[in-house]
């Protein structure tokens, strides 16, 4: 049982880590579109796209 | 193709099925497509020609059928968008000729949509990069100004069939983004902080009695102790807040007895922790705090999405004015941004324009609807010498005016007015609630109090633990987050019918309805009247006469104008023009006097009567051109009906509501829509007032009428229902006064937000029930010490679940798919390999 006295603080200070990720996360956009990443992957499809029109 | 492609009968780009007659075809890869109209036939070659005939592959519900636009017109309103001082409170200026634009789109209805718009934008030579945010419909463009210029972006959007406008992603929008990544980090801080806190309160639990010892559960108690401090502190810190500026205002709201709740439990347990006696609660106090910020957190977004969809509706930027160029010299106009005007311009204000600036009238005389200013629901007659207010609405003809005072902010200040009255009048029943809250509360503190002092008497060392249950466990949230929670939900789900709510009492009267009127034209029809035939009677050529009919309605934003205004006529100039309403107009085109309109109103000219053989068609009407010698030509016009007219009038049926039809147009017309519809109800050759009596008749009899229209002359009726809901392309005073705008055009939605409202008020009634009950049973059983904290915490938390869940149950509300094929399934990537 003594190991809980190692693991608990662990815990603890992964928990800060991961709250720390998760900050991170909103603050640099992940949360601003929730929807859109879901369809633009089955939508990314492999034709080439026209080359750029000239002007 | 492949074998998902839309029917014979159905038009291949918008879905709607073909007209009879109609050819309109698109060859892709060798395979003919039909469409129903030369815009969705433009739209669909458009997206072929591109090489983005993939989204056909990938969409998943149909687009809105485009409509046929005049493209240099339409060129020269977003070349507005080019001027530095219009792009200046909305373009970010990069290094160099880099420019980034925020944008808002509109007719995105899948991910298919925005797969096109950004493919096809990415082609534009010069465009760097663009990115659509899937949920807002917002997107972010950034383009090389020395290669291209916005307004070149904004038609390649129009090209395929969607719009676009820049917004000001200064104001709201970055607050609001601010709000939201508060609440993310909060909402994240409480839902990471209960996981873990319930991980060390689980055991605690669950252990056989001394198989724990102390210095373990003292360790368990200071790790949750340490995950419960930012949960307080920083998660919950709103609702301490809340409650402080309640109690500064002398107003019992939600906030007290959460905080009270919070703190209570939290100031409990740390208590515990320090001695080591007694119980601690801070799975509880962290599993409290994430529900009501969950909740709070859905309800902020949805609310969100819907003033989205009425700051796209208002399209604020640039509000432009029609300016004469020389006046009086020449009669050209020009459009220019409001912000641009001085002082003197002389401008020319249409029939259901906004007048943009303070001014004086010089000729013409109308009538100007100043509601949205003054709240005055009765036009006020305007002749030459009268003053016009800034945001008023010109309702039934031209009129020129002299500016008189600028400010962008005249125009502004009227449509800010409605977008506010929208947001800040809440429904009668959630104020209801809101009051209740409060007495609520009251009568909770007092009771809290009274537990407190007789434990206290009783049992000294249990009174603490008491009344602190007694706090937790009837937080009032099931009630307060009843009613709000069933709002939203249902305000969402008819965001996304295409139903925006403008007013707040809207949906608790949409419930009630019993009886709905229907205008005719624009609202049951497309409300578009289309040339249909050009029967010449006197010696002028068709394209003569074609041309002069198109100058003459040239000033007029009538349906019929848009009709017989044709964009490749010669431009002819037009000379004395006099509105005549409901009747036609006058004007002269090189010295000979001319008279457009009802046949009656062109025959007072001349005093010939129609050959007889022109006698109206049903379903189409007539429009005379005839100069002082006689009959020039008639033009025969028809408009069509919506295409699911017919089942929304079913499916109100079903619900059991009775359907009118009210129609200022000819009886034999009126007549044959009702027949073709199966409304038995129906009066034409009506005028507003007689709509409006109409109307007060039906609600004499106790009926609750729901208005549906489009039009200037609508407005009345529309501010005198119980509940008026106006078409998207209508008018702006139809708008103004209209408690719902339906955006899409599709009838049917009438009958879905009707059964949406019903279903609202039904889970209101539920919620509140649940409410009454909960709080019944757990007062009393925590008055008596049967419930302890954490108990009392579950109890209240799984309420106030419940109570948004059954909330959420709105969301789903089945509705029928209008005119649509089933959703298909994806194509796989591999099937899309034609060469182009």
């Amino acid at each position: 049982m003594e190991i809980l006295f190692v693991l608990i603080p662990v815990s603890v200070v992964i928990v800060l880590i991961i709250g720390g990720l998760f900050l991170w996360a909103v603050k640099s956009g992940q949360f601003e579109d929730m929807e859109g990443p879901a369809h633009r992957i089955l939508m990314d499809d492999d034709t080439p796209t026209q080359p750029k029109r000239v002007q | 193709m492949k074998s998902h492609d839309t029917n014979s009968e159905q038009c291949f780009h918008c879905g709607l099925p073909l007209p009879t007659g109609a050819y309109y075809p698109v060859s892709i890869n060798d395979m003919r497509h039909e469409t129903c109209c030369h815009g969705c036939q433009a739209v669909a070659q458009m997206i072929v020609d591109s090489g983005n005939e993939g989204y056909y592959h990938h969409r998943t519900e149909f687009p809105a059928t485009a409509t046929v636009q005049d493209p240099e017109q339409i060129l020269r309103q977003l070349q507005l968008f080019d001027l530095p001082e219009i792009q200046r409170s909305f373009v970010k200026t990069g290094a160099g000729d880099v420019r980034e634009a925020a944008l808002i789109l509109e007719g995105i209805v899948c991910a298919a949509c925005i797969w096109l718009n950004e493919r096809h934008v990415m082609q534009l030579p010069g465009v760097l990069a663009i990115e659509i945010n899937y949920s807002t419909r917002r997107a972010r463009v950034q383009w090389d100004n020395s290669q291209t210029q916005l307004s070149e972006i904004l038609q390649a959007i129009r090209d395929m069939g969607y719009s676009a406008h820049p917004f000001d992603p200064f104001q709201q929008e970055q607050i609001f983004m601010r709000e939201r990544a508060l609440s993310q980090r909060r909402l994240a801080i409480a839902g990471l902080g209960m996981m873990q806190v319930m991980m060390y309160a689980i055991p605690v639990y669950v252990a056989d009695p001394g198989s724990m010892t102390w210095d373990i559960e003292a360790l368990m108690r200071w790790a949750s102790l340490m995950l419960t401090l930012p949960v307080v502190f920083y998660s919950a810190w709103p609702f301490f807040r809340g409650a402080w500026r309640d109690l500064l205002r002398r107003h019992l709201g939600m906030d007290v007895p959460v905080a009270l709740g919070i703190g209570a439990s939290f100031i409990a347990s740390l208590w515990a922790t320090f001695t080591h006696a007694g119980e601690v609660y801070f799975d509880s106090v962290t599993m409290f705090v994430f529900f009501l910020l969950a909740g709070r957190y859905l309800e902020m977004s949805v609310r969100r999405k819907s003033a989205a969809a009425v700051e796209a509706m208002v399209k604020l930027i640039p509000a432009v004015a029609t300016r004469f160029c020389d006046y009086p010299a020449q009669h050209t106009t020009e459009v220019v941004p409001v912000s641009q005007l001085a002082v003197g311009d002389v401008l020319l204000i249409k029939p259901g324009e906004v007048i943009p600036a303070d001014g004086l009238v010089l000729t013409g005389s109308s009538e100007a609807d100043e509601s949205l200013l003054t709240g005055e629901s009765i036009a006020l007659a305007k002749v030459a010498g009268d003053h016009l207010v800034g945001g008023a609405i010109n309702v039934s003809s031209p009129l020129q005016m002299r500016v008189e005072k600028v400010g962008a902010d005249t125009l502004h200040a009227g449509i800010v007015r409605l977008l506010d009255r929208a947001q800040a009048e809440k429904p009668k029943i959630a104020l209801l609630a809101d009051r209740v809250a409060s007495w609520f509360v009251l009568a909770l503190l007092v009771i809290a109090a009274a537990v407190a002092l007789t434990w206290i008497t009783v049992d000294a060392t249990r009174a603490f633990w008491i009344t602190v249950s007694v706090l937790v466990v009837t937080c009032p949230c099931a009630l307060g987050l009843a009613t709000p929670a069933a709002l939203t939900a249902a305000t969402g789900r008819l965001t996304r019918l295409g139903l925006l709510i403008t007013r707040g009492h809207a949906l608790e009267t949409l419930a009630k309805v019993t009886h709905v009127i229907f205008d005719k034209t624009g609202t049951l029809t497309h409300g578009r009247p289309e040339l249909l035939e050009t029967i010449v009677l006197g010696s002028c050529s068709m394209d003569r006469c074609r041309a002069m009919a198109s100058a003459l309605e040239a000033m007029s934003e009538h349906p019929i104008a848009c009709a017989l205004h044709d964009v490749e006529a010669p431009m002819l100039q037009v000379q004395n023009i006099i509105h005549q309403t409901g009747a036609g107009l006058e004007g002269a085109i090189e010295g000979q006097r001319l008279r457009l309109g009802s046949p009656e109103f062109v025959a007072e000219l001349h005093g010939q009567s129609l050959p007889s053989q022109f006698a109206l068609r049903d379903g189409q009407s007539m429009v005379a051109l005839g100069d002082e010698q006689g009959w020039l030509c008639i033009f025969i016009l028809g408009d069509q009906l919506r295409a699911d007219a017919h089942q929304a009038i079913e499916r109100l049926k079903l619900l059991g509501i009775e359907v009118s039809l009210l129609s200022g147009d000819g009886a034999p017309i009126v007549r044959h829509v009702a027949e073709r519809l199966g409304i038995t109800c129906f009066t034409a050759q009506l005028l507003p007032q007689g709509k409006l009596d109409r109307l007060r008749q039906l609600q004499q009899q106790g009926e609750i009428v729901a208005m549906v229209g489009d039009g200037v002359n609508d407005a009345p009726v529309l501010a005198a229902a119980q509940v008026s809901i106006a078409m998207g392309q209508g008018a702006e005073v139809a708008q103004a006064s209209a408690d719902m705008v339906m955006m899409t055009g599709q009838l049917v939605r009438l009958a879905d937000a009707i059964s949406v409202a019903r279903q609202t008020a039904r889970i209101i009634r539920q919620n509140l029930l649940w409410a009454v009950i909960y709080n019944l049973v757990a007062i009393p059983a925590a008055a008596f010490g049967l419930v302890t904290p954490w108990m009392a915490g579950l109890g209240m938390s799984f309420s106030s679940l419940l109570v948004v869940l059954n909330a959420l149950r709105l969301r789903q509300v089945k509705y029928e798919r209008v005119n649509m094929l089933s959703p298909r399934p994806l194509a796989p990537a591999t099937l899309v390999t034609e060469g182009h």
